[in-house]
């Protein structure tokens, strides 16, 4: 299918989901489905980073923190609207994603990951210790009861992370059949071979880093919105790290469709889950799942799917089987 | 018996590097090595394990910094650039372990350095279907045509010698750096991979080769150069240095 026949497809399937969302009369609904959008676009952005050039990457929630607050900040200072703040918080993450880039030069493997994990450690007593946005009490954020076309705030909300998702899907699909596609696929099977290929292996990095950043921070720019209260402990959870990573290797990281079905999957089990059982049991779900599917099925859904049409599959394209590879290889 | 190579003028040689050294901490593994190659020659570099051979690859090709010495390719000054500039120039090299695109068909293997070396380079730009045409042609060269959409996993041992070589040519080098090509094959295989870079060396291919197989460096190489120890030994005919004393104590002892 060409780029230009799956935009159309996916700006399609937004409409057809923002309309769907009109028919809906118990608002839980929405709410849970912008849940599950929003995961759709943290797992894409994670996948442009970590599944396509294999670096793992653990400080999602350092970006989203960022786009969250920073959103937070400027809506308590200027009273900007959320389609303002989305591109601000995009640009900020981004120019955070370009910095973590330039971490890949010295750091591959499970040192790069621990460095992303860091990173939100940093941000997070950075803004626990931000007193304008609250520090650790936290801040309420007013939003207005209506806005005209949507009628409720949280259609409004809701269409906005369809647009997000469907806007990160498609810049996924491109990116991956693009030539930029086909260098990040060589830096992550090796990055020395594409050196001597002729492919500029640290600039496709950065501008692969700085995507997936923006992407993630553009997230968290109307979920202040959303949740209304916003908090260090609660936005720097280890569920959206979990999660973001969970979900790609669950649904399969090679191609733009693993990450929507990792995170449509994870996201709508979890949300039930929150209903019937409880919240918390969520991250041991997905951890269970997590540890099946990379030990069974490391190529995820999509690669079972292939395997039982009977193509091979590679299975060192698992970013986090790879970085153990790696490991190991660099060892000896 | 050394033939000075850089006596020659350098706008006659392809590659002139002078004085390489190269340290790992308090190991020296090159010390102010020469090497000079002229378009178009068959150059055999030999010497014993841990000699430098590699390091001397790596530093030539970008892998590796260098502590001290200078390298010009092509009339240019390459100290500054990183691999895949030099890949660009036309710098190729061969891994000593094949290192494939293992996620990538064999066709999207060389597909890269067509699109990220070859039309990175002013005045060249295939579009798609001549990068098709080419990696279609070149996989066939190295009688790898009946496996274009296979992935590289499913290669035997010397396909997957034969698919480093021809990424390496993808580049469309002036100079390919050949680290071991040859290491762990059959008798028969050895004289298919020989016959293969003898063939890219007719088109006008300088060639680096790194062997230990001394049969295969005698019939491939025009000149030799031996390193023992990250220091140049010996530079001249294969015939001359083969019977150079202090190659003779390097590989058999005194």
């Amino acid at each position: 299918m060409s780029n230009g026949r799956f935009i159309l497809l996916a700006c399609l399937v937004g409409v057809a989901l923002v309309a769907a969302s009109t028919f809906v009369t118990n608002e839980y609904y929405v709410f849970a489905a912008y849940f599950v959008l929003q995961y759709v676009v943290l797992a894409t952005a994670w996948n442009i980073l970590g599944g396509y050039v294999g670096y793992v990457n653990f400080g999602t929630t350092a970006f989203l923190a960022i786009g969250l607050y920073s959103a937070a900040a400027l809506n308590k200072w200027l009273d900007l609207p959320i389609p303002v703040l989305i591109p601000i918080a995009g640009l900020l993450c981004g120019a955070v994603g370009l910095a973590m880039g330039y971490l890949t030069i010295r750091l591959r493997g499970v040192y790069f990951t621990i460095a992303t994990l860091a990173l939100s450690v940093v941000v997070q007593t950075f803004i626990t210790n931000w007193d304008y946005v609250g520090g650790s009490r936290g801040i309420y954020i007013m939003r207005p009861t209506d806005v005209p076309v949507f009628g409720s705030y949280v259609a409004y909300l809701f269409f906005l992370m369809t647009v997000l998702a469907v806007a990160s899907v498609v810049i996924a699909r491109v990116i991956e059949r693009s030539t930029f596609g086909f260098g990040l696929a060589a830096i992550r099977d090796d990055e020395t071979a594409a050196a001597a290929s002729g492919v500029p292996v640290l600039r496709l990095k950065l501008v692969a880093a700085a995507i997936s950043g923006a992407l993630m921070g553009m997230a968290g720019a109307p979920l202040p919105f959303y949740l209304t209260y916003v908090e260090p402990t609660s936005s720097f959870s280890l569920a959206y790290t979990v999660n973001s990573v969970a979900m790609p290797l669950v649904g399969g990281t090679t191609s733009w469709l693993g990450p929507v079905i990792g995170a449509v999957l994870l996201g709508t089990m979890q949300q039930a889950m929150t209903v019937l059982i409880s919240s918390s049991v969520n991250l041991l779900v997905v951890g269970v799942l997590l540890v099946i599917f990379v030990i069974a099925a490391p190529n995820g859904i999509l690669g079972l799917i292939r395997s039982l049409r009977g193509k091979k599959v590679d299975p060192e394209t698992n970013p986090l089987a790879a970085i153990l590879v790696t490991e190991k290889r660099s060892s000896q | 018996m050394m033939m000075e190579a850089s006596a020659a003028t350098s706008n006659e040689l392809i590659l002139d590097a002078r004085g390489i050294t190269k340290r790992f901490g308090g190991f020296v593994a090159l010390n102010n090595v020469d090497l000079a190659v002229r378009p178009g020659e068959r150059l055999g570099l030999i010497g014993p394990n841990g000699s430098g051979k590699s390091t001397l690859t790596n530093c030539l090709c970008g892998a590796l910094k260098t502590d001290g010495g200078s390298i010009s390719f092509a009339g240019r000054a390459i100290d500054n650039l990183s691999s895949y500039q030099r890949a660009r120039l036309g710098l190729g090299r061969s891994f000593q372990l094949p290192r494939p695109f293992h996620s990538l068909s064999l066709l999207d293997n060389l597909r890269i350095p067509l699109v990220y070396a070859v039309n990175a380079r002013s005045g060249t730009h295939l579009t798609e279907p001549q990068i098709r045409t080419r990696s279609t042609e070149l996989l066939g060269e190295f009688g790898l045509g009946g496996k274009l959409h296979r992935l590289p996993g499913d290669l035997t041992q010397v396909e997957m010698r034969k698919l480093e070589l021809a990424r390496a040519m993808a580049t469309d080098p002036t100079l390919l750096v050949s680290d071991e090509a040859l290491a762990g094959l059959s008798h028969s295989e050895v004289n298919e991979i020989l016959a293969l870079l003898l063939a890219l060396n007719k088109r006008g291919v300088a060639v680096i080769f790194i062997e230990h197989i001394m049969r295969a460096v005698m019939a491939f190489s025009e000149r030799l150069v031996v390193l023992v120890a990250g220091e140049k030994i010996a530079d001249g005919t294969p015939k001359d240095v083969i019977a150079d004393e202090r190659v003779i104590g390097a590989y058999l002892g005194q």
